[in-house]
C-alpha cells in the first residue's frame, strides 16, 4: 500500500512538472499581452517601459525559471491586470465555482439517483423510456446552449430567477462564504449548478440503471429476497452500495471536468467563478494569472485521481492486492 | 429603479431585519469588470469608469470631453512653456485629510517613479512634451514643459490624483483592491470589491460638488451580451452598457425602457497598408500583386464608394451609427465640417478599379477584432460582401482582441524599411480621440510612423504623405487654438481626399434602463453614476 | 465473438448484425436520421438554396428575415436569414457539413493515431508501454475543454486547428481503450498459436490483434464523435475555433444568441435542434452498437 501510494504521488509531481512547461511556454507565444494594455497614444518608449514592466524584455526560458523558483517558494505570479497575487484570486473565486459544481454534483445524484433506480427495476415501462429518453438528451445537448435556453425562459419570459451572478453569501464559520444556505443565493444557484450538472446527471442514471440490473441478478440479492429481507431494503441498503462504487469512481473522475466545464457555464450565467475568470484572463492576456489557473487546475485534477485511486482501493480490496495502478 | 431596503445578514441561516431604512441604490451591469482600482494601474476603460467614481483629476471632462475644471479651479499660460494650475481649496479626502498641492505632487512624481508591474500606467501622459512640475504654494502647481504644449490640461485630464498620505509606503494594486488604499476625493467611496461579482461603493457626504443622489452604486460585471440585457429585463440591474444593437428597436419602443444615446469619440475605420507587396492582396490565382493595388489612391476610393455605411448602421448596428467620412466626430476640436460620408456609389467604384488598372478585380483578406468594437466581427463580414460584389473577392478573417492587436501592431516580418512589421493588408480598427479634440488624432493615425517623436503611433497602414507630416508636426507645438485648428483642418483634409483610411462611421453609444431612470450620456463611453438620475 | 461456435459466412454474419443492430426501434430511427444528415451535408452544394460562403450572394439588406420571407432579389428562405443575410438553410445545410467534417475527420485521425500508440503499448510493454502511457495519464489529467481552449487560443482560427485540437483531445481515450482491449487479446489462444506460428509481430498485430480490437474502437470512436462534435459547438460558442464566413452549427447557435431575446428564435434554435438530433443519434447508435458489439463495455 505504501509503495503504491508512493509510486503515485511521485507520477503526479512528474506530471505537474511537465504541465508547467507546457502550459508556460504554450500560453506565452500567444498574441501580445503590450498592445492589450498600451493606450493608443503611447509611443514606442511608453511600450518599452510596459514590456519592462511585465517582465517580458527577458527571454522566454528565464521568465520560466523565474517563474518555477517563484512557485516553489509558493509565489504563483502577479495578475498583469488586478495587480494582485494570482494565487490570491484564485482562491477568492474558488469557492464560488466549487459551490456551483457541489451543488451540481448533488443535484445530479439527487434526481438522477432515483430515476436510475427506477429505470433499473423497471426497464420495461413506458416512464422508463422516458428517463432514459432524457439521459441521452441531457447527455448530448450542449450546455450552452441549453443554459441560453434556460435564461430565456425561466428569467426572461417567466422572470422566476435571476439570470446573472451569486446571491447573498452567509459566511460559515468565518472560514468561507456560501450562498446556499440563502433565499437569494439558492434562485441564483438553481440554474447554473442545474446546466452543470446536466451531463453528470445523465451518467448517473445510466450507472444505476446499468448497476442495478447486473446486480439484482446476483445470487446474493436472490439469496437476501429468498431469506424474506423486505425489497425496500434489498434496494435500499444492499443493492445501491453495490452500485455506489462505480458510480463514485465515474463520478470522482468527472468533478474535475466539472470544475472544467463551469468554465462555460460561468460565462453564460455570469457566476464569479474561477472559469469566467479564466475567460476574461485569457481576454487581456492576463498571462500569469493563465499559466496560475491552469497549473491550479492539474494540481486538482491529479489530487483527485489520487484521492479517487486511494478510495477505491479502500473499497475494493482487489485493486489493492494487484496494485498494479493503470 | 426600485427604491431597495437595506438587509442585514446575520452570519446564521435566521435573517434579521436591521431598522429598514430606504436606500437609493443604483445597480449598473458593465460590459467589462474592474480589474484595479488603483487609478494608475492600467488604462482600461472598464478600470477607469469605477475609479472614476473614487478618484478625480486636476482637470475633468465633461460629457462631450472638453476640460472643465476639476481639482484645479483655473488654468493659464504665463509663459510659452509653463501653465499654472489654480487647485480647489477645502477639499478633503474620504478619510477627512486636507487636499493640497503635495497630493498633486506626490501623484506625477509616483507615476514617473514607475510602479512596479503595472502593465499600462498613463505616465506617458507627463512624457508629452518633457513635463516637470513644481509646487509654488498649497493651492498653485507649474507645469513646465521642454517646448510651445497646447495641450496640458487635456493631458491632466488622463492623470488622476491620489492622496499621498493613503498612498506612500502601501503596494500598488493590492492595497487599492482591498480598500485600504483606495482613498479619492470622488463623489463615492469605495465599499466592497468582490471579484467577478460586484464593486459597491457609497455616497460622499462631503463631496465639493454637486450632490451625487445614489447612496450606493453596485457595479456588476455581465460579459454575455444577452444575458446582461437579461438581467435589465428581470430587474437584476437598473441600467447597462452596451445593450445589444439587435434588440435596440424594440427597447427603444418599450415604455418600460428608457435608452440614452451619444455620439462616441470612437471612429471605426479600415486600414489599408502601403508595403509594396502585401500578402493579403493577390490576383484572382492567388498571386502576390505588384505593385500593391492599395498604394493606389483610386482604389482606396472605390473601396470606399463601394461600402454602404448605412446599410451598415440599419442593418447592423441598430441605427446606431453615424456614418463618416472625418476622422473625430461632430463638436470635437479639429471636425472638418465639408467632408461628408462617401456615398454608397457600387457603378463609380467599379469605374475608378478599371481605371485603375483592375477590372476584373483581385483578391484580399481583411481582418479585424471579433470583441473589441461593437458588432466589428459583422462590420468585417458586411465590408467583405460590399467589396465582393464589386469584383475585389474578400476573405475575412476575425479573432480576439488579445490576438488582434498584437498581430496589427507587430505580427508581421521586416518587410520595408521604416515599416517595422504591422502584419495586415487591411484591416478594421479603431481610435479613440479620448481627450476630446484632434492634434493627437491626427499625429497618431495620420502622420508619419516615427517611434523617436511618437508620430504615427497609431499609423499600423504605414501611410506617409510630408504635406500632412508638415502640419501635424507644427500643430504639435502651436499654443494658439485657432492657428491650431487651422492646420489639423488642413492636414485632414489633405490625407482623406488621399483616403489615407477608410473612415466608416462613429460608433454610436447606448445604454438601457428601466424607464424610471433618465441619463445623460458621454463620449467616452463611461458610466458614471452622477450622470444616471431617476427619470422627472 | 458472442457467436463464437457457430461457423456462419462472413457476409451473412454481417446481415445477422445489422439485424440485430436495426431490431430496436430507436436505432433503426437513429440510423435513418444519421444517414439523412450525413446526405444532407454531402449534398449540401446542391440542394442548398445559396452558397453561404459566397459573399457575393449574400447581403446584409436580406437579414433577419422570418422564415417563409422573401429577400430583395426575390428568393425565398424557408428558415429565415441570420444577422448578416445568409439564408439559414443553406447555412444550417453547410454547418451541418463542417461540424460532420470536424467530428468525422478528428475521431478517424484521434482513432488511427490512438490505436497505434495503443497498439505499440500493449505490444511492446516494459519502458515503452510505461512511457506511452504515462503520456496518455498526462494527456486524460488535463480536462479536454480546457486543453482544446488553450491550443486554440495558441493556433488560432480554423477547421484544420480545430481538428487538430480535438484530435490532440480525444487519441488518449482511444490508446488506452485499444492498448486494454490488445493486452487482453494478446493472451488469447489464437494470439499464441500465431505466435508459435513465428509470424512476424507486426503480421500478428494487424491482422490478428487490430480486427480484434475493431468493434470496442467503433463503439469508443462513435461516442467520441459525439463529443468532439459538441465540443467544436462549445469552443465556437466561446468565440474561438472556426472563422466567422465559414459558419458551423455551433457558431450559428453563437451568433443566433444574440437575437434570441428580439424574438428571432430561428436563427439559434434551428441550428440548435439540429446539433441536439444530429448528437443524440450518433449517442443512440454508439449506445446500440456497445450492446451489440461489446456489452461489457462502460462509458
Amino acid at each position: 500500500m505504501l509503495e503504491f501510494l508512493l509510486r503515485r504521488v511521485l507520477q503526479a509531481i512528474l506530471v505537474l512538472l511537465v504541465m508547467t512547461v507546457l502550459v508556460f511556454f504554450g500560453v506565452n507565444v500567444i498574441g501580445n499581452p503590450v498592445y492589450i494594455f498600451a493606450s493608443s497614444e503611447c509611443n514606442q518608449a511608453c511600450l518599452d517601459e510596459i514590456i519592462r514592466n511585465l517582465g517580458l524584455d527577458q527571454p522566454i526560458w528565464r521568465q520560466y525559471l523565474t517563474f518555477l523558483g517563484n512557485l516553489f517558494q509558493g509565489d504563483w505570479g502577479l495578475s498583469f491586470t488586478h495587480g494582485v497575487p494570482a494565487m490570491s484570486l484564485i482562491l477568492e473565486r474558488f469557492p464560488a465555482t466549487l459551490e456551483l459544481a457541489l451543488a451540481a454534483l448533488v443535484l445530479a445524484l439527487g434526481i438522477g439517483l432515483p430515476l436510475g433506480v427506477y429505470a433499473g427495476l423497471k426497464p420495461d415501462s413506458p416512464i422508463s423510456k422516458l428517463i432514459m429518453g432524457f439521459s441521452m438528451v441531457s447527455f448530448s445537448v450542449p450546455i450552452f446552449w441549453i443554459g441560453l435556453i434556460f435564461i430565456l425562459i425561466f428569467s426572461v419570459r417567466l422572470g422566476w430567477l435571476p439570470s446573472i451572478g451569486r446571491g447573498d453569501l452567509v459566511s460559515v464559520f468565518g472560514l468561507f462564504e456560501v450562498s446556499f444556505l440563502t433565499w437569494d443565493g439558492l434562485r441564483h444557484l438553481l440554474m447554473p449548478a442545474f446546466t452543470l450538472s446536466l451531463i453528470m446527471m445523465a451518467m448517473v442514471i445510466r450507472l444505476t440503471r446499468a448497476g442495478m440490473r447486473e446486480v439484482l441478478h446476483a445470487d446474493y440479492i436472490k439469496f437476501a429476497r429468498a431469506n424474506g429481507i423486505r425489497e425496500r431494503r434489498v434496494i435500499g441498503v444492499h443493492v445501491l452500495k453495490n452500485i455506489l462504487i462505480p458510480i463514485i469512481t465515474v463520478l470522482g473522475m468527472e468533478f474535475g471536468g466539472v470544475i472544467a466545464f463551469a468554465v462555460v457555464t460561468e460565462s453564460i450565467f455570469s457566476w464569479p467563478g474561477v472559469g469566467k475568470m479564466l475567460i476574461d484572463a485569457i481576454a487581456v492576456l492576463d498571462r500569469p494569472l493563465i499559466v496560475a489557473y491552469l497549473i491550479f487546475v492539474v494540481v486538482m485534477y491529479v489530487t483527485i485521481n489520487l484521492i479517487v485511486d486511494i478510495l477505491y482501493s479502500l473499497l475494493d480490496p482487489r485493486v489493492r492486492l494487484g496494485g498494479n495502478a493503470s | 429603479m426600485k427604491t431597495k431596503v437595506s438587509l442585514a445578514l446575520v452570519a446564521t441561516a435566521t435573517m434579521v431585519m436591521t431598522p429598514a431604512f430606504a436606500q437609493e441604490v443604483l445597480t449598473i451591469g458593465v460590459r467589462s469588470e474592474a480589474a484595479s482600482l488603483d487609478p494608475h494601474w492600467t488604462q482600461l476603460s472598464a478600470d477607469l469608469q469605477v475609479q472614476e467614481h473614487i478618484f478625480e483629476h486636476l482637470v475633468d471632462l465633461d460629457t462631450s470631453s472638453q476640460p472643465v475644471p476639476g481639482l484645479a479651479v483655473s488654468w493659464a499660460p504665463i509663459d510659452e512653456t509653463t501653465w499654472e494650475f489654480k487647485l480647489r481649496e477645502g477639499v478633503s479626502w474620504h478619510d477627512g485629510e486636507p487636499f493640497n498641492a503635495d497630493d498633486v505632487v506626490f501623484s506625477f512624481d509616483r507615476l514617473r517613479a514607475g510602479i512596479d508591474g503595472a502593465p499600462a500606467s498613463p505616465a506617458f501622459q507627463l512624457e508629452k512634451g518633457s513635463k516637470t512640475w513644481e509646487k509654488i504654494d498649497d493651492y498653485t502647481v507649474h507645469i513646465i514643459t521642454d517646448g510651445p504644449y497646447p495641450t496640458v490640461a487635456e493631458d491632466l485630464a488622463m492623470l488622476p490624483i491620489v492622496a499621498e498620505h493613503a498612498t506612500a509606503g502601501k503596494t500598488a494594486s493590492v492595497d487599492f483592491n482591498s480598500g485600504e488604499a483606495a482613498i479619492g476625493t470622488g463623489p463615492f467611496i469605495f465599499e466592497e470589491y468582490s471579484p467577478g461579482n460586484r464593486i459597491s461603493v457609497v455616497k460622499n457626504d462631503s463631496y465639493w460638488g454637486d450632490d451625487p443622489h445614489w447612496d450606493q452604486v453596485v457595479f456588476r460585471p455581465v460579459g454575455e451580451e444577452s444575458a446582461r440585457l437579461a438581467a435589465l429585463r428581470n430587474g437584476d440591474v437598473d441600467i447597462i452598457d452596451y445593450p445589444p444593437t439587435v434588440d435596440l428597436p424594440q427597447l427603444e419602443s418599450d415604455p418600460e425602457f428608457t435608452v440614452s444615446t451619444v455620439s462616441a469619440d470612437r471612429l471605426i475605420y479600415m486600414i489599408p497598408s502601403y508595403r509594396h507587396v502585401e500578402d493579403f492582396v493577390t490576383d484572382m490565382d492567388g498571386n502576390p500583386l505588384m505593385p500593391n493595388p492599395l498604394r493606389d489612391w483610386r482604389v482606396r476610393k472605390a473601396l470606399s464608394l463601394a461600402i454602404d455605411r448605412e446599410a451598415i448602421r440599419d442593418r447592423i448596428m441598430g441605427g446606431a451609427s453615424l456614418p463618416t467620412g472625418n476622422i473625430v466626430p461632430p463638436g470635437f476640436f479639429g471636425h472638418v465640417d465639408e467632408i461628408e460620408a462617401d456615398p454608397y456609389d457600387p457603378d463609380q467604384a467599379q469605374a475608378l478599379l478599371a481605371e485603375a488598372g483592375y477590372p476584373d478585380g483581385f483578391m484580399i483578406t481583411i481582418q479585424g477584432p471579433n470583441d473589441r468594437y461593437i458588432n466589428d466581427a459583422r462590420i468585417v463580414e458586411a465590408v467583405a460582401q460590399f467589396w465582393t460584389r464589386i469584383g475585389v473577392v474578400t476573405e475575412v478573417d476575425t479573432m480576439p482582441r488579445n490576438i488582434f492587436f498584437s498581430e496589427l501592431i507587430r505580427g508581421g516580418d521586416l518587410t520595408f524599411p521604416g515599416f517595422d512589421d504591422p502584419k495586415f493588408s487591411m484591416a478594421l480598427t479603431g481610435w479613440g480621440t479620448v481627450a476630446g479634440e484632434a492634434t493627437y488624432t491626427v499625429s497618431g493615425i495620420l502622420e508619419s510612423y516615427n517611434a523617436a517623436t511618437g508620430g504615427g503611433n497609431g499609423n499600423f497602414g504605414r501611410y506617409s504623405n510630408h504635406d500632412v507630416d508638415a502640419r501635424s508636426v507644427l500643430a504639435k507645438k502651436t499654443i494658439d487654438r485657432d492657428e491650431r485648428l487651422a492646420l489639423l483642418e488642413e492636414a485632414t483634409k489633405i490625407a482623406m481626399s488621399d483616403y489615407a483610411l477608410i473612415p466608416l462611421h462613429f460608433q454610436v453609444n447606448k445604454w438601457a434602463m428601466s424607464s424610471d431612470l433618465e441619463h445623460t450620456p458621454r463620449t467616452n463611453e463611461r458610466t458614471l453614476a452622477w450622470e444616471v438620475k431617476p427619470a422627472e | 465473438m458472442s457467436d463464437a461456435g457457430v461457423s456462419l459466412r462472413r457476409q451473412s454474419r454481417f446481415a445477422v448484425f445489422w439485424t440485430t443492430f436495426l431490431g430496436v426501434p430507436s436505432a433503426a430511427i437513429a440510423f435513418v436520421v444519421f444517414t439523412a444528415l450525413c446526405m444532407a451535408a454531402l449534398l449540401a452544394p446542391w440542394i442548398a438554396p445559396q452558397n453561404p460562403y459566397d459573399l457575393s450572394q449574400v447581403s446584409i439588406l436580406d437579414n433577419l428575415l422570418e422564415p417563409g420571407e422573401q429577400s430583395f432579389s426575390g428568393m425565398t428562405h424557408w428558415l429565415g436569414t441570420d444577422g448578416q443575410g445568409r439564408d439559414m438553410l443553406s447555412a444550417m445545410l453547410y454547418g451541418l457539413r463542417i461540424s460532420l467534417i470536424v467530428g468525422i475527420v478528428s475521431g478517424v485521425i484521434a482513432l488511427a493515431v490512438g490505436t497505434l500508440v495503443g497498439l505499440i503499448a500493449a505490444f511492446r510493454g516494459g519502458w515503452v508501454d510505461s512511457l506511452l502511457m504515462r503520456i496518455v495519464d498526462l494527456q486524460l489529467s488535463f480536462p479536454t475543454i480546457l486543453v482544446a481552449l488553450i491550443l486554440l487560443v495558441i493556433l488560432g482560427r480554423g477547421v484544420d486547428k480545430i481538428i487538430f485540437a480535438l484530435v490532440v483531445v480525444q487519441w488518449a481515450y482511444f490508446a488506452r481503450t485499444v492498448r486494454g482491449v490488445a493486452l487482453v487479446e494478446n493472451s488469447r489462444d489464437y494470439v499464441e498459436a500465431a505466435r508459435g506460428l513465428r509470424f512476424s509481430a507486426w503480421r500478428i498485430l494487424f491482422l490478428h490483434v487490430l480486427p480484434n480490437c475493431l468493434p470496442t474502437m467503433l463503439v469508443v470512436a462513435t461516442i467520441q464523435m459525439a463529443q468532439a462534435i459538441s465540443l467544436e459547438a462549445t469552443l465556437s460558442f466561446l468565440g474561438i475555433g472556426l472563422p466567422p464566413t465559414r459558419p458551423s452549427l455551433g457558431l450559428l447557435i453563437a451568433n443566433g444568441f444574440d437575437f434570441l431575446q428580439s424574438g428571432r428564435w430561428w436563427i439559434s434554435v434551428l441550428p440548435g435542434l439540429v446539433l441536439l438530433v444530429l448528437i443524440v443519434s450518433v449517442n443512440v447508435l454508439g449506445d446500440r452498437m456497445r450492446d451489440v458489439l461489446n456489452p461489457h463495455l462502460q462509458r
